[in-house]
């Protein structure tokens, strides 16, 4: 189990990771202990394996030309599960966009995300999802927000962790280091998670920074913070599950770096095959966090590989439906355009939007 | 009442508001045991505490982006940039979220908060001391911009705009910080935002401004008064929402208008106001609506910005060559 003594074991500035499975999904801990039941790890699992289908039907819905630009999780799934058995429903959850299986976990609709990409921010209304922010377009800037939360959670009184994301060409953002700093001189309880799939779009790490890793940015900030493989799930949820303690217990951040692999394109607008190479994908595929668990699971006679045909199939039954409701939804109304920019409609935007009913009057119809 | 200046006014508002509501709060760079540098915010760490009233890290974008993350989970944060030029780093966090937030999440999550900056020229101050933004902010879906001119509007306007469930921009005109005092009730009291006010009367031109503009324009109806002109001056106090309706009943008695303002011409407010007048008064009009703004240049350091500045002298000018017309 992940506890402080370990955190002192894994210095970012040595540059160790910590992992409890190897690549194939064999305990390479010593006296370790399965971090949660049979039951619920079971469970992890399938919520992997939804992500992941939910992700293939979101490409091919894309190429269908039936959703807009979508991007897709293939690979990094282990710390989307991992998050989502964490973050309890007090907690704040900040994205970026790349955390599809702890979206759900926080209660967001796969319709709401299907209808975002769809090109409608109704899917932003998370009806079901408490404190969970939209999808955060500029890079990092959503970490700063997170930060301010913890600092209200502490005013308010509340025990309330807030998570928040970011890639790790974030980490090159201004807005990183404001967030990290603003947080430790505020003691708020804040989670920072780095996924670091090694891509910015097309841009490889190397080219992002002289750092070592990607943790060691917290420490001069005096922000604990641990390099974890995050293809791992079972190092990613026990690190998760000692981050959310330990920033409520210490008001104080932590920052975790999720070493990962993108092994998808970054959305479905891009060509990695511009900026990268197929020995490098398959390196990564080697360390794919499904099969891991997978392996681990088969190994503990905890899952049968055969039955997964049938799961997946009644899960695209689920998805199309919730893909078919995202279709279902109201047309985009006029009102939509302008009537959530402000509580009460100004008289000025009043006059645009009949300006623009008007003439759409006229042309009797909506060009 | 009290006889205030304008900074008084707005700390008289940040004190009874921070008295009123538990989850306001003050912030910035040296807003805690400074006072501020324009001591806007002197007394109040002292009276409501420094978990209240506190000095953050030195980051601008820091500060607009946590006390967005404040106002989405209940808090009611007013946030001081130090001078307008020092707004620039915090730009995508206004632009990008704060501005956005509610249409974004359609309404799941709202910001009410407020950024105060002290703004505009005539002050010898360094670079980016001296600036005047609000078309940046005008220009942003989703604010609402304020300028007060006199203590009475700086504090009611003030406590509209803590009250107010959307993101605020708050310009103080530092030039005329202390340059006027005025009685300003101790109670409670606020100013609608999205009004302007008319300040004088008149029948034969309108003059529009706003801010330290205000005080240079009245000088200048002072000698318009001698040769017997009639000017109306109306303060626009909002930038946005704007009054189109006060625009519109003004110019249209008067036929004629000029527009005063700090802020570089191109694409600025007085570009907006003359559009709105075309719009609205065409037919009324009796001479080309014209605008006396600051250049598109980078406003001078002390020893240039005589040139820049807009004197009476020039407003005066304007007037009489409109009158004429």
């Amino acid at each position: 189990m992940f506890d402080l003594k370990t955190l002192d074991k894994y210095k970012p500035i040595d540059n160790k990771m910590y992992q409890v499975m190897d690549d194939e999904g064999k305990v390479i801990l010593k006296n370790w202990q399965q971090p949660m039941s049979d039951e619920d790890l079971v469970d992890a699992f399938k919520d992997l394996l939804f992500e992941r289908t939910t992700d293939q039907m979101a490409v091919s819905y894309q190429r269908q030309g039936r959703m807009f630009t979508y991007p897709p999780n293939l690979g990094q799934e282990a710390i989307h599960i991992a998050a989502g058995k964490v973050i309890k429903n007090e907690d704040w959850f900040v994205p970026a966009f790349r955390e599809l299986g702890a979206w759900l976990a926080k209660g967001v609709s796969l319709r709401e995300i299907f209808l975002y990409f769809k090109g409608n921010e109704d899917g932003s209304r998370f009806e079901q999802a408490n404190r969970m922010l939209p999808v955060s377009v500029p890079i990092a800037s959503q970490l700063v927000h997170a930060a301010g939360i913890g600092f209200a959670m502490n005013y308010l009184k509340e025990e309330a962790a807030s998570f928040a994301f970011v890639g790790d060409g974030g980490t090159s953002e201004g807005d990183f280091h404001e967030a990290l700093n603003f947080a430790a001189v505020w003691n708020a309880p804040v989670v920072f998670v780095v996924q670091n799939n090694q891509f910015a779009i097309s841009v490889p790490l190397k080219m992002q920074t002289r750092s070592i890793n990607l943790a060691v940015k917290g420490v001069a900030y005096d922000v604990p913070s641990v390099v974890v493989d995050g293809n791992d799930f079972f190092a990613m949820y026990e690190v998760m599950a000692f981050a959310r303690e330990f920033v409520l217990k210490e008001k104080r951040p932590f920052l975790i770096e999720a070493r990962t692999y993108r092994r998808g394109a970054h959305t479905t607008s891009d060509d990695p095959t511009r900026y990268r190479t197929s020995e490098e994908e398959e390196m990564w595929a080697a360390k794919d966090p499904a099969k891991r668990l997978r392996n681990y699971l088969v190994e503990k006679k905890l899952w049968n590989p055969e039955s997964e045909e049938e799961l997946v199939k009644s899960f695209k039954k689920k998805i199309d439906s919730e893909f078919e409701a995202a279709e279902q939804h109201p047309e985009y109304r006029v009102d939509d355009v302008f009537d959530y920019m402000y509580e009460k409609l100004p008289d000025e935007l009043a006059r645009q939007k009949n300006m623009l009913k008007n003439y759409l009057s006229t042309v009797g119809g909506d060009k | 009442m009290k006889v205030m200046n304008l900074v008084q006014a707005i700390t008289d508002g940040l004190d009874l508001m921070l008295t009123e509501d538990k989850n306001v709060i003050v912030y910035g760079e040296d807003v805690g045991v400074e006072g501020g540098v324009f001591r806007v915010t002197e007394g109040l760490q002292l009276k409501h505490g420094a978990d209240r009233v506190f000095d953050s890290p030195l980051a601008e974008s820091g500060i607009a982006g946590t006390a967005l993350g404040m106002a989405i989970s209940g808090l009611k944060p007013v946030i001081e940039m130090q001078f307008d030029g020092f707004v620039y780093p915090a730009m995508n966090q206004i632009l990008s979220h704060i501005s956005r937030f509610r249409n974004r999440t359609r309404g799941k999550f709202t910001v009410p908060m407020v950024i105060r900056i002290p703004y505009g020229g005539g002050i010898n101050a360094l670079e980016h001391h001296s600036e005047s933004p609000e078309a940046y902010f005008g220009h942003t879906p989703g604010l609402k911009v304020v300028i007060p001119s006199t203590p009475y509007d700086a504090k009611g306007m003030l406590i509209a705009a803590i009250e107010d469930p959307d993101p605020v921009i708050f310009l103080e005109p530092k030039r005329i910080y202390r340059a006027i005092k005025q009685e300003v009730p101790e109670e409670k009291y606020s100013i609608p935002i999205g009004k302007a006010k008319v300040l004088n009367p008149g029948e034969q031109i309108t003059v529009i401004a706003y801010g330290a503009m205000i005080r240079e324009v009245q000088k200048a109806m002072v000698m318009a008064k001698e040769k017997g002109y009639s000017v109306e001056l109306i303060d626009l106090r909002s930038i946005w929402p704007i009054d189109r309706d006060t625009i519109r009943e003004s110019v249209r008695k008067t036929g004629r208008v000029l527009v005063v303002t700090e802020a570089a011409q191109s694409f600025g407010p007085a570009a907006e106001i003359i559009s709105i007048v075309n719009e609205e008064a065409f037919l009324n009009l009796e001479a080309p609506p014209t605008r006396l703004t600051g250049f598109d240049t980078v406003i001078p350091l002390p020893l240039g910005e005589k040139y820049y500045m807009i004197s009476p002298q020039r407003i005066y000018g304007e007037i009489e060559r409109l009158i004429k017309y």
